[in-house]
């Protein structure tokens, strides 16, 4: 990278310190789990490796890696071509679609997977109907890879729609009126010019959604499919053996790794800059039968993957109402207070790990910041385990060191609601970080000249240039961590204090039971809960959209 | 900014996080603390009843075993808790076997409960039974057909049989007693004839099993019985029926698991941990430990629900449940080997 294109701040201070300092402190966070984890080699499994060998190991890669793609290739399709018809077109129903299809970033994938199951497989109500009226019926293989990729795909596109729409939004149109004055047919426009533009988010939301594809447990579980993640915990529930368990979660993290550093390698050497305020031009129209063909297709896919998944957990939550009662405020109010001062923790570390990485784009700085991001791809059971084994021994010497002094003194980090955040952190810390540093990634070296000549202090650059440009990417990437943290399980099961009980817990209190029905209630007020920052997310961009300035942009990818 | 939107409620929230967390702990008279694997809403209604009754407190907290163990593990000496609950006794032997429990005397105990639901070094007591058996589609199946577990894995029920996965601890405590009874290669070829027989693939839970048994996707399948009974309340006209296997002379009994505890090695009130344990196991507290869930009571000759005890006597295998836990990680490995998932 040519000193050209660094960021400007790097410029005045020609090697700030402070990224370093920020992404060791992360490190040493993010390290303590993994560490766990690793220093399970120390207790090696030869003889269970054989086995694992032999009988585990080629069935689950063969099926990761199945899932991957599936998941990989149908969140793509169906993020990309949502974000390209509500960000670009205008068509009937615009308007609350372009909402409504992020709503399944609220819904649990292994609910869509139990709702899917129940409706669709031998004894549901489809086969059963058409066995009544024709006698037989077609076998539909719902509890099959196709099947879990279909479902996992459904619920996780939203995290590239959200980040794809969010490019499109601020450049698509203008791309494509500026690829169709060179004569480029509108596909032409979105496949040449619009498309490679907004790669840098696409494939953000795309490495959030491999992450939790390889850490989903919940989802695969409900369709009886090996991957990676039942391994792990076969290995550990069922053969008792943590060591086995943990060393099958660090090798899964030394493939995590590797997919970062080449997604990284292959972004390497391209700045996009191109940035703006909003996009003014009007939205394109489309021809009678296309307007309602997108309508269709939105549609579509908001009834598959919201519509009759809310609509039977309605029902089921009905049937279950007596189990309503006044706890369910405090159920609320937990959640809440978790997901909102962990959003704000996590977001808030997201942005300085993107301008760590920013100001010092070196080798050491870029592999350090891929490491510590590395939490979210592992399941979430192990990674609780990894962070709750270094804070008791913490505690264990705090207590320790009080009674030297004679004095009682109560666990300093267990029980707290900030070991509830710091694990948050080291579990989400990507999911606050791609998208700001997607929306970073927009803002020109230029623009930073530019203000830095009219005599503005780096400081002022950040908050009164920067800060309005980012403010899409922080408000996705604040969404994202919230609607995370409200569905999150393990770690809020192993940290959470004493009578702290969420809407999660709720939830896993039903089903570790096998009592879907009765988990209906607690989805649905999970739902419900995870819709209010959606709404606003949609808010704050259709302001941005309808507000915005028309401002003066670049529109260039140079290549160094 | 519009920002300031998702921000505004974090200063009231920090507000109310300062009061929860620094509030002062004030410490009641006298308090047991649970770790629970079983549920809440199980759970809750009982230990409400003991503090109404006694007015120690008790403190729980539930998550699955295995997280369970490594936190009572981490937390070594200075763990708040008294008592580990879990669903099955795999795990309260494996807890025993890591040295997390410490054994206990008590005469009340052994005389309520029965010596094959017990721990023999008493380290842990089971408080409930959860029998897994075979149910079968009453429209498709003559019960004269069915005898064992065993005999399901005959060539006769090819594409008849129905199974939840084995990752499921009730299916590997089924296949460890199946190791403990008749020995690792007889164990094998049993689950490899079920693996056979196997109309289609393995079921995430039960109640899917027992689904697919009444649309007639397949003939019979192994339950834990409860589920039976949650099906039966909501749809009592159901083609199914439960059969008690290996009742004959010479077979071993229907398979069992408990729902037990045992006191933790570091228990800061051991004495009042082992007082609730002899209260769970009193024929008051078992009518609903047992009966809120159908499952049934760990203790003999207390009431059954009507539901329950309209499915008959049987008779259990007198092995001691400790076993499940022993031959487990063989069980999982043995059905790795076996092809079933």
């Amino acid at each position: 990278m040519t000193a050209s294109t660094l960021p400007a701040i790097a410029h005045q201070e020609a090697r700030p310190l402070w990224p370093r300092l920020a992404i060791g402190a992360l490190c040493i966070l993010v390290i303590l789990p993994l560490a766990v984890i690793l220093l399970s080699f120390t207790d090696p499994q030869g003889d269970t490796w054989h086995h694992f060998g032999q009988h585990v190991l080629p069935r689950l890669l063969v099926n990761t890696f199945w899932l991957l793609l599936g998941v990989g290739v149908g969140t793509t399709l169906l993020g990309v071509s949502l974000a390209w018809l509500t960000a670009i077109y205008d068509f009937p129903g615009r308007r609350w679609l372009t909402w409504a299809l992020l709503l399944p970033l609220a819904v649990p994938g292994y609910v869509l997977g139990f709702v899917t199951i129940g409706l669709l497989d031998f004894a549901g109500p489809v086969q059963s109907t058409l066995r009544e009226l024709f006698g037989s019926a077609p076998q539909i293989p719902i509890r099959s890879r196709g099947g879990v990729i279909a479902v996992m795909a459904l619920t996780l596109y939203p995290y590239v729609y959200l980040v794809a729409r969010n490019a499109f939004l601020t450049q698509g149109r203008r791309a494509l009126e500026a690829a169709q004055t060179l004569g480029f047919s509108r596909r032409q426009g979105f496949f040449h010019v619009a498309l490679p533009m907004a790669r840098p988010w696409i494939a953000g939301g795309l490495a959030l959604v491999l992450m939790e594809t390889l850490a989903d447990f919940g989802t695969v579980v409900v369709f009886n499919y090996d991957t990676f993640t039942t391994a792990i915990y076969r290995a550990w529930f069922g053969m008792f053996n943590l060591s086995a368990a943990s060393q099958l979660a660090s090798l899964l993290v030394v493939l995590v790794f590797i997919a970062l550093a080449l997604e990284q390698r292959s972004r390497r050497g391209q700045r996009f800059t191109s940035a703006t305020r909003g996009d003014h031009s009007e939205r394109l129209s489309l021809g009678p039968v296309a307007r309602w063909g997108a309508t269709f297709w939105c549609l579509l896919v908001f009834a598959v993957a919201v519509a009759i998944p809310l609509v039977q957990l309605s029902i089921w939550a009905w049937q279950s109402r007596g189990d309503f009662d006044s706890r369910y405020l405090g159920f609320l109010y937990h959640s809440l207070v978790l997901a909102c001062s962990g959003a704000f923790v996590v977001v808030a570390l997201g942005m300085v790990l993107a301008y760590a990485l920013r100001s010092r784009p070196d080798r050491v700085t870029r592999v350090l910041g891929r490491f510590v991001i590395l939490g979210y791809a592992l399941p979430g059971t192990v990674l609780a385990v990894g962070f709750y084994l270094p804070m008791s021994h913490l505690d264990n010497l705090w207590i320790e060191l009080g009674s030297y002094f004679g004095q009682h003194w109560s666990p300093l980090l267990g029980g707290t609601l900030a070991a509830m955040l710091l694990a948050y952190i080291v579990r989400f810390l990507a999911v606050g970080f791609h998208p700001v540093e997607a929306a970073l990634h927009r803002i020109t070296s230029s623009m930073d000249e530019a203000a830095r000549n009219l005599g503005a202090s780096p400081r002022q650059i950040v908050a009164q240039v920067h800060l309005p440009l980012l403010r899409g990417g922080i408000a996705t990437a604040a969404v994202l961590v919230f609607v995370d943290i409200m569905k999150e399980m393990p770690i809020t099961l192993m940290t959470r204090p004493f009578g702290w009980e969420t809407l999660a817990i709720r939830i896993f209190e039903m089903t570790s039971e096998g009592e879907w029905q009765r988990a209906a209630l607690p989805s649905i007020a999970l739902v419900v809960a995870g819709l209010i920052p959606v709404l606003l997310l949609m808010r704050t961009s259709d302001a941005r959209e309808h507000s915005s300035v028309n401002k003066d942009e670049t529109v260039s990818e140079h290549a160094t | 900014m519009r920002l300031a939107v998702f921000f505004r409620p974090l200063v009231l929230v920090l507000a109310g996080l300062a009061a929860t967390t620094l509030s002062p702990v004030l410490i009641a008279a006298e308090q047991v603390v649970v770790y629970s694997a079983r549920n809440e809403q199980l759970i809750k209604p009982l230990f409400d009843a003991y503090e109404q009754e006694t007015g120690v407190k008790v403190r729980f907290l539930t998550d699955k075993e295995g997280p369970l163990m490594a936190r009572l593990k981490a937390e070594g000496a200075n763990t708040p808790a008294d008592l580990l609950l879990t669903v099955d006794a795999g795990n309260l032997w494996q807890a025993t076997e890591s040295g997390l429990l410490k054994p206990f005397v008590s005469s009340t105990l052994e005389d309520s409960i029965p010596a094959h639901l017990r721990d023999p070094d008493n380290h842990w007591v089971g408080l409930s039974v959860r029998a897994r058996t075979l149910v079968y589609n009453t429209d498709k199946l003559d019960p004269a057909e069915l005898s064992t577990y065993a005999a399901l894995a005959d060539p006769e029920w090819k594409n008849r049989l129905c199974l939840r996965t084995s990752n499921k601890v009730y299916n590997q405590s089924l296949v460890a007693m199946l190791i403990a009874e008749k020995g690792e290669s007889e164990a094998e070829r049993i689950v490899r004839g079920w693996v056979a027989n196997l109309a289609t693939s393995p079921f995430s839970d039960d109640t899917a099993a027992l689904q697919a048994v009444a649309a007639g996707q397949c003939d019979v399948t192994i339950v834990n019985t409860y589920y039976l009974g949650r099906l039966l309340r909501d749809n009592p006209d159901l083609p199914l029926q439960i059969f008690w296997p290996n009742q004959d002379v010479e077979d071993s009994g229907v398979h069992v698991n408990i729902s037990g505890a045992g006191i933790t090695r570091h228990a800061k009130n051991p004495d009042g941990a082992l007082k609730l344990l002899e209260w769970l196991a009193s024929a008051t507290a078992q009518d609903s430990f047992a009966g809120e869930n159908l499952e049934y009571p760990a203790r003999a000759g207390v009431p059954l629900a009507p539901l329950v005890s309209s499915w008959g006597e049987f008779r259990q295998s007198p092995l001691n449940v400790a076993f499940a836990g022993a031959h487990q990680a063989a069980a999982v490995r043995l059905m790795d080997r076996a092809g079933y998932r």
